[in-house]
């Protein structure tokens, strides 16, 4: 398998004085699902529109399986979009819209009609071939685009927040099948998203970027655990940041002064300088721990309750903690929001779970 | 060789949208600009006689014409004409426009295309029925005669100056309503309403918030009467008898009967150059006056 | 916004029909049986439509106007085409210039265009008639067509082209296969409303045809004798009710398709 199937090396794009993209280099493994996280005006989208061809790279080349497709233009490029607003042709019905791209690979008959039916068959939309744009629901003409970019058998797919028009059950379903789509035709998927919890559930790998910079390119679970960025910390999940200093260095860990709360051993994974006042420490809400009475884990606090928020699945309490000056999150599945009487409780975290890094 | 233009033409957003623009910039220029030169060149010659013309580069021409009384006077007529016509047409159109943009609310559309309608038939035909119309033995003439109103008919209103202005407001009403409409659709009545709710009175409104949040389309209908009826030819010579003669009606001699090209080239520049002096000078004192009011 | 102005409404009723009385008076007055035209009504008579059919000239004119219209509507349409496409889809470099630029033909007296071309088409040496005329209404024509081809490119979802491209056609085939379909509602209108313009055209006609007279040319010719003006009247009206239902139908196609790439019919999966 090709490691570095699709090869981004220095890819800057500038638009008048603005940097879309700023010096990208990624390498993405052939058949893998990759996701572009990031929030809006973070790159993302100029960097497919990039690999796409519609967008031409100020500097920098583009290589996928070994050619360099930098100056090719979007027809000749193996690579096929699903757009964000699905650009269906209007004046075309479904299977006309399908067969649209197979006409210049020179196929027979026989075989335009085999693929149109396998594809419409893998997307679920077999009797739907002389409908029309607009006697479609979102969710079908989301079908009809991944349909036709599929159908074309390209080496990458490109989508373009395919699932953002979608309401929220329809685009969890979306979710799963896509995934289930991608792992069955083995192409490389390349995701734009700025929804993190779809970017974590459906690929293989992560880039998030901001201020057309990649901030971190890792697993989800690395994404989720180890952030190595105040950015990253913050757009995956929920966070709660405290204000901290770095004093002298211990092999693997450092020490470190958190707050109000005293000096702990914290791990050292990104190798922060000793003796510095430029971090901070982030610690996730579902980490930490919110009882009635006190604990044995390492840190343990009084806190008071100024808020909580009932999600159904879990709660949110939003806490007052002795030490800490500002308010903190703790999600808890086991206590609600009728839990606690008098909105006395105690916090815990363990020291495993804060993560130390750079305030940038 | 052929990766080298496709990265150029890639890169250049530029040159792309020339490559499409080249047609119409090829026909503007030749079509439009050189000519324009070749007619502001050929003010600077003199006709000899008939056939021959002396190429030697001179501004007799328009010295000749500020010395001729009559050119003079038809250059201020002209302009006097056009400034009344784009008067009445402004007033008598705004409260239209303004009913239609505030007071119609299903089928804008559909008013708006039966109020242009008329404007899309021949403006010859148009100017024709007005002579019908105007004429001693046309309609109103005879309407009010017969009624036992007129014993005698109106003959001020054909053949002079009243005629060409009547007609000319006829003719241009519906370009100017178009960016009046435009302008005043824009504004959001929560402005009129908050006028009145401060204690404005309804002139009060109109005069200090709705007209100036209307005047770009004031402006956009100004420029779209005025300078097509100080060029106008058509009107003058079918129902402006000597009264109501205008600049283009003589340019069109020098160029017809009298056969004096280079003083009718002289002419035309002269005509276009008040033209756009007056757009210049409109476009800057509105800008102002908005300036001042917002 | 509850308050109904009777009093605006009135007005604006009376202005409409300012608008209209003398459109309307010319089909009126063509079935007049009278050479002067004025009230009462003498009687009803279809004689002048007869004597006007009757007329070559008028046949001759008629058929110049056609010739002229039909390639000044192709040429300009399709020249307006490509330029709206450039400003409505690319931003670029002297986009204000190069637009003010072919808008000028608009926006200048008829007349100064007129002499300009009269002047450069004679000292080329070449005669008067009906190509001269044809340039001249082009050119005219060109800004016009450009104004509605651009509403209606700006109204296109430009995705559609860009998948196109990403489909594997290039710039031509996607112009073809989806481009083209989509703005054929805007095209016809823009030819439509090209011909007419140009079918109507007076002065420019007036300073470059030589002796091929166009329509308008034949009708300024008549109008100039009082006992031919009944057969101009109905000349003028058949070309009132002709060109009103041309302007309809454009009108009618400027806005097909735009409703339908805006509407979207949700049906819940």
């Amino acid at each position: 398998m090709n490691n570095s199937f699709i090869q981004i090396n220095n890819i800057s794009k500038h638009f008048a004085d603005v940097k879309a993209v700023d010096d990208v280099s990624v390498e993405i493994k052939e058949g893998e699902f990759f996701s572009l996280l990031g929030p809006s005006g973070c790159g993302k989208t100029t960097l497919l529109r990039l690999l796409a061809g519609f967008e031409y790279p100020t500097s920098g080349n583009l290589l996928i399986d070994g050619t360099d497709i930098t100056a090719l233009p979007p027809d000749k490029r193996p690579t096929n979009m699903v757009f964000q607003n699905y650009a269906i042709f209007p004046h075309l019905n479904v299977e006309k819209n399908i067969q649209f791209g197979l006409r210049k690979l020179g196929l027979s008959n026989d075989e335009i009609d085999k693929r149109v039916k396998d594809v419409l068959s893998s997307v679920k939309l077999e009797g739907y071939e002389e409908r029309f744009s607009n006697q479609l629901s979102g969710g079908q003409r989301q079908r009809v685009a991944l349909a036709r970019a599929l159908v074309r058998q390209p080496k990458v797919l490109l989508l373009d927040e395919p699932l953002g028009a979608l309401d929220k059950k329809l685009r969890d379903e979306m979710q799963l099948e896509l995934r289930t789509l991608q792992k069955n035709i083995g192409i490389t998927f390349v995701f734009v998203t700025h929804d993190q919890q779809e970017a974590i559930s459906m690929s293989d790998r992560v880039a998030v970027m901001n201020d057309g910079k990649i901030q971190q390119l890792s697993v989800p679970n690395e994404l989720y655990k180890n952030p190595e960025n105040i950015f990253v910390s913050d757009f995956i999940g929920e966070t709660n940041f405290l204000k901290a200093e770095t004093k002298s260095s211990d092999g693997e860990f450092i020490n470190v002064s958190i707050e109000g709360l005293g000096e702990f051993k914290i791990k050292n994974n990104l190798n922060i300088a000793a003796n510095s006042s430029d971090v901070v420490c982030s610690v996730r809400p579902e980490s930490m721990m919110i009882s009635k009475v006190k604990s044995d884990w390492d840190i343990c606090l009084d806190a008071k309750i100024c808020q909580t928020s009932y999600l159904g699945e879990m709660t949110r309490f939003y806490v007052e903690a002795k030490g800490i000056d500002k308010i903190i999150t703790v999600s808890s599945q086991h206590f609600d929001n009728q839990s606690f009487e008098n909105n006395e409780c105690f916090i815990s975290m363990s020291l495993e779970d804060i993560s130390l890094l750079n305030k940038k | 060789m052929i990766v080298f233009w496709r990265k150029i033409y890639a890169k250049h957003d530029n040159v792309k949208a020339y490559t499409l623009l080249s047609p119409a910039l090829i026909l503007v220029i030749l079509a439009m600009a050189v000519p324009m030169a070749l007619m502001l060149s050929f003010s600077m010659f003199t006709q000899v006689s008939m056939m021959e013309i002396d190429y030697t580069f001179t501004f007799q021409r328009y010295i000749d014409f500020f010395q001729k009384n009559l050119l003079v006077t038809l250059l201020i007529k002209s302009i006097k004409i056009s400034f009344l016509v784009t008067l009445i047409t402004l007033i008598t159109a705004y409260p239209v426009c303004y009913y239609i943009a505030f007071y119609v609310k299903k089928n804008k559309m559909l008013w708006l295309v039966l109020l242009t309608l008329p404007f899309w038939t021949s403006y010859l035909l148009r100017v024709f029925s007005w002579k019908i119309i105007l004429g001693t033995k046309g309609v109103i003439n005879s309407s009010l005669i017969n009624a036992g109103i007129l014993s005698e008919p109106l003959t001020f209103l054909m053949y002079s100056q009243t005629a060409v202005v009547i007609t000319l407001t006829h003719a241009w009403a519906a370009f100017a309503l178009l960016p009046l409409y435009v302008s005043l659709e824009k504004i959001d009545f929560s402005f009129i309403e908050a006028g009145r709710d401060l204690g404005l009175s309804r002139f009060e409104v109109f005069w200090k918030i709705t007209f100036p949040l209307s005047l770009p389309g004031v402006i956009g209908a100004i420029l779209i009467i005025f300078i097509p009826t100080v060029g106008d030819y058509v009107t003058p010579a079918l129902l402006g008898g000597t009264d109501g003669r205008m600049l283009s009606n003589m340019i069109q001699a020098y160029f017809g009967k009298i056969n004096n090209m280079p003083l009718g080239a002289a002419s035309a520049t002269i005509m276009l150059t008040t033209v756009v002096l007056i757009t210049i000078i409109v476009s800057n004192v509105t800008k102002r006056l908005t300036q001042r009011l917002t | 916004m509850n308050e109904k102005n009777s009093t605006l409404l009135i007005y604006t009723l009376l202005y409409f029909g300012f608008l209209y009385v003398p459109v309307l008076f010319l089909p009126i007055f063509s079935f007049n049986d009278a050479n002067y035209m004025s009230f009462p009504l003498a009687g009803f008579t279809t004689e002048h439509y007869e004597e006007m059919w009757s007329k070559r000239n008028l046949h001759k004119a008629l058929w110049a106007s056609i010739k002229v219209g039909v390639v000044a509507s192709v040429v300009s349409t399709t020249i307006a085409l490509f330029a709206a496409k450039a400003f409505a889809r690319y931003k670029f470099r002297g986009e204000k210039i190069s637009y003010g630029g072919i808008m000028m033909p608009f926006l200048i007296p008829e007349i100064i265009l007129a002499v300009a071309i009269l002047v450069i088409w004679v000292n080329l040496g070449f005669k008067l008639g009906l190509v001269p005329v044809t340039i001249g209404h082009t050119l005219f024509c060109t800004p016009f067509a450009m104004l509605i081809l651009i509403a209606r490119i700006e109204g296109f979802d430009f995705s559609l082209e860009e998948a196109s491209r990403d489909l594997g056609e290039n710039a031509w085939g996607t112009f073809f296969r989806v481009s083209f379909p989509l703005y054929l509602p805007g095209i016809v209108a823009a030819l439509l409303l090209s011909f007419i313009i140009s079918f109507d055209e007076f002065i420019l006609a007036f300073f470059l045809t030589g002796s091929d007279a166009t329509l308008p040319m034949y009708m300024w010719g008549q109008m100039r004798f009082v006992q031919k003006l009944p057969h101009v009247l109905a000349l003028g009206a058949v070309i009132i009710v002709f060109t009103t239902f041309i302007v309809l139908l454009a009108f009618w196609l400027r806005n097909v398709g735009q409703g339908k790439a805006k509407k979207d019919i949700a049906i819940k999966l």
